[in-house]
């Protein structure tokens, strides 16, 4: 351990609730001065609540923030802004419509005579910028310079007004290779200026090529933090997803029950620009699992089989007949049903009941002539409220006042009022309560033991190995790797993602 | 039971603002209450009001059901121009009350497709797409009457814009009609849940197997339908159609009867019986000012005012508060509202 003088940023102890869940849970955190610290971790791991924590957008609900040796309680962006911690978002948070001088010193132009001195501004524009190594028409509209010089506008903004701490959210994510070499080479004369750079990112390579700690975030709790020359790829997929390596434990039982026909079958499926063509089989009371890291086509994948993306090429089978799925609709007549990830936008209709959205997939497929009778409605939503232990006060409270793991069984009830025979998990326990992950793992294998056929797409790898007979592992929006049976453990499917990266990187 | 005192309480701010409209009217004009039978037909400022706001009062139906799409109708204006337009030069060129009027509803019902496959297919936002209705259709309308107003006397067109029926002017029947019968079609089946799941999150309904598109689509063609209705008695009322005058304004003030009555313009849970209230409300602050002989000039402000009042007290804000300062309590979960 180094000197704590060298700690320019420390938080401890930070804690976040937001109705329902827990988004942080008791997480530390310690930027020195001087490092590139990635922060990583899937989807609603906790990455931006910890930064927006942070830079103040969120008020933190316990932990303490210490700033260059001094406690700090920032209530908004501004405030964080002056103290010394600047954010740079991938979507460049600046106007443009203005120049880029403009957006320099906006807000704190130069002035004289009480009006703005553009000369002055200009002038100070272009000094602030060849620091950056960046010769531009500081008079130029920002809108007409690239993503990557707007990106480093926005540094520069940032760097001036606050100086002691960068926090770069994404900021590779719409660059090309060459300027994410740009933006690394700034980056690094800024760390050589002893400012401390957060790095959130979910690009391995670029946390190996730049990043000199590594923090991981998972369901609101940190991981830990190493030494990015220290943490193996492998291990470090490993601690993103699944539990430490050596820990894994593989739940027999399931395998027998799959060697029923198969239901689903599809072939060459794909869609140009979302996945690539893959095969898939789906027998009759098999979990099929899909494994691959955030933006590896996984819910491209859920999308498609479902019908919510028209495939362009490929053929689906269902019990041995040729059909076409094009749009949910169809999906549904045969059948399918699917639990989106993001539950808020994609699935939950906030201001109805928990009632009616239990009953509306039932009622979409009956058409709108036949409508369910009251009573009936009643009687679904009591039971699946009873059998899924839906917590709610009654049956007429709007769904948005549920906790997230509530919201995911109500969802999940709205399906199975359906009936359904191959049902689509994506991500059914992300964001949700620990004790919640257990009671939708019991009920996928008790789905599964009642011969339906389901896909679950998880980031949780232990989870997946506990349920699935196969595992299908997902790459660069292609399907590059099957395990089945004994092979499916968590460090099989690490490799197997790591092995698939390690061959990206060397291309 | 139960739900009807859901429902009663859904309409009780709208309930008593009509009261206390009508009682403050009736404090300077103690005659506005009054009601005679004259002919087998019942007479009064309260009669006129009912009569005088059928326009406002069915395009306010559509609209309702347009806005918990989360879109918005502004052509009905310029549609009932069309419509009654269409209705006029129908019946002047000889044809049957039947068939003209078949024709103008259909007429009605064809720009009510335009517009919703404008925005259901071709995904533009509401406001635009029937801003070029809005527009053209006044055009449209001054090319059927050819620029002049188009006069008929044909006894049968006439007697929907001033006959009566069990007492009532036509056009009182007609909207009440229209109404009861919309709200049964859209509460006795799926459609008006459906609606509202459409309303409320587009996406998560479509992946739920709702037809998102098919419903749009559908709620635009019944506001183009309320709009032709409006349109016919409009014209039947002044045994003319007016191309230029006829419906104009009229989206705005339904609009307001749909805000009026509560329902939410950023979409889901409605009430056509809110709408149907809210138009009333606009309509006897239109007559009562009319009646209270001020100068014309001040008869928008007063009503611009008066409705201000209406929003802000149901403003959710004041709704916060008011209920802060009945118990502290309720302040926290509206706090925690917010944050999310």
């Amino acid at each position: 351990m180094q000197g704590n003088d060298d700690i320019i940023l420390s938080a401890t102890g930070i804690e976040k609730v937001f109705p329902g869940a827990k988004a942080l849970n008791n997480v530390n955190f310690q930027l020195r001065r001087g490092e590139v610290h990635a922060l990583l971790g899937e989807n609603g791991a906790g990455k931006s609540t910890l930064v927006k924590c942070i830079t103040g957008a969120y008020r933190r609900d316990g932990g303490k923030l210490v700033l260059d040796g001094a406690d700090i309680d920032p209530r908004d962006t501004f405030e964080a802004q002056r103290l010394g911690i600047g954010t740079v978002y991938q979507e460049v948070n600046l106007l443009p419509n203005l120049t880029v001088a403009e957006n320099l010193f906006l807000g704190r132009q130069p002035r004289r005579f009480g009006l703005v001195d553009a000369a002055e501004m200009n002038r100070r524009a272009k000094a602030l910028l060849s620091g950056y190594a960046l010769d531009i028409d500081v008079r130029a509209e920002l809108s007409s310079c690239s993503v990557a010089v707007q990106q480093v506008v926005a540094i520069a903004r940032a760097v001036d007004l606050s100086g002691k701490v960068l926090i770069l959210d994404e900021p590779t994510a719409s660059l090309d290779a060459h300027e994410v070499e740009m933006l690394f080479a700034i980056v690094r004369r800024l760390k050589s200026q002893g400012l401390g750079v957060i790095f959130i990112t979910h690009f391995l390579e670029q946390v190996y090529a730049i990043c000199d700690r590594i923090t991981v975030l998972r369901n609101g709790q940190l991981v830990g933090t190493r030494d990015a020359a220290a943490l193996p790829r492998r291990e470090l997929i490993a601690m993103m997803l699944g539990r430490e390596l050596g820990e894994e434990i593989k739940q027999a039982g399931n395998a027998q029950a799959a060697e029923g026909a198969v239901r689903y079958r599809f072939r060459g499926y794909g869609r140009k620009g979302h996945i690539e063509p893959f095969d898939l089989e789906v027998r009759k009371g098999e979990v099929v699992g899909i494994a691959g890291l955030l933006g590896s086509g996984r819910t491209e994948t859920a999308e498609i089989l479902f019908g919510a993306q028209k495939a362009d090429s490929g053929t689906a089978e269902v019990d041995g007949k040729s059909v076409e799925i094009s749009s949910p609709r169809t999906a549904i007549r045969h059948r399918f049903g699917f639990c989106p990830e993001d539950r808020k936008t994609d699935g939950i209709i906030g201001d109805l009941s928990v009632r009616e959205n239990i009953v509306l997939a039932l009622q979409a497929r009956r058409g709108w002539a036949r409508p369910i009778p009251r009573a009936e409605q009643d009687r679904l939503a009591d039971r699946y409220i009873t059998a899924l232990d839906i917590r709610t006060s009654d049956r007429e409270k709007p769904i948005r006042l549920l906790s997230g793991g509530n919201q995911q069984k109500a969802i999940l009830a709205r399906w199975l009022a359906t009936n359904p025979e191959f049902l689509i998990l994506d991500e059914p326990t992300r964001g949700i309560d620990v004790g919640a992950h257990a009671e939708i793992i019991r009920l996928i294998e008790s789905l599964c033991e009642q011969g339906m056929s389901l896909i679950v797409i998880s980031s949780e790898l232990d989870e997946l190995v506990a349920y699935s007979r196969r595992v299908i592992v997902l790459r660069d929006r292609a399907h590059v790797s099957e395990l089945v049976g004994e092979e499916v453990t968590t460090s099989h499917i690490v490799e197997a993602i790591a092995v698939a990266d390690k061959h990206e990187a060397g291309q | 039971m139960n739900a009807l005192k859901s429902h009663l309480l859904r309409l009780a701010p709208q309930i008593v603002v009509l009261i206390a409209v009508v009682l403050l009217i009736s404090l300077a004009f103690p005659d506005f209450l009054t009601l005679q039978m004259q002919n087998g037909r019942i007479y009064g400022s309260l009669i006129d009001v009912l009569n005088r706001g059928a326009p406002v009062a069915l395009l306010a139906i559509g609209m309702t059901i347009v806005i918990a799409t989360r879109g918005i109708d502004l052509s009905v204006g310029a549609v009932m121009a069309i419509c009654g337009a269409v209705a006029a030069a129908s019946i002047t060129s000889g044809h049957s009350l039947v068939y003209t009027l078949a024709l103008a509803l259909a007429v009605g019902m064809l720009c009510g497709l335009w517009n919703g496959i404008l925005v259901a297919v071709l995904d533009i936002q509401p406001i635009i797409a029937t801003l070029v209705l809005m527009v053209a259709g006044r055009g449209i309308a001054q090319l059927i009457t050819e620029g002049a107003i188009l006069t008929f006397n044909h006894p049968g067109l006439i007697f929907i814009g001033s006959g009566s029926f069990l007492g009532l002017p036509m056009p009182v029947v007609i909207w009440l009609a229209f109404g009861v019968a919309i709200t049964l079609l859209v509460r006795r089946t799926a459609l008006g849940m459906l609606v509202e799941a459409l309303g409320i999150n587009r996406r998560a309904s479509t992946l739920s197997g709702v037809s998102t598109g098919v419903l749009l689509i559908a709620a635009y063609i019944l506001s183009g339908l309320c709009a032709a209705i409006a349109g016919v008695i409009a014209a039947a009322d002044i045994k003319g159609a007016d191309a230029n005058n006829a419906g104009l304004w009229l989206e705005l003030d339904a609009i307001l009867a749909v805000v009026v009555g509560g329902n939410s313009l950023l979409g889901g849970r409605f009430s056509i019986a809110a709408s149907l209230l809210g138009a009333m409300i606009i309509q006897a602050i239109n007559t009562g000012i009319l009646l209270s002989g001020f100068p014309p000039e001040f008869n928008l402000i007063i009503k611009a005012a008066i409705i201000v009042l209406i929003l802000v007290v149901q403003s959710p804000r004041v709704r916060d508060l008011s209920a802060w300062f009945g118990r502290s309590g309720s302040r926290e979960a509206a706090v925690k509202q917010e944050a999310k």
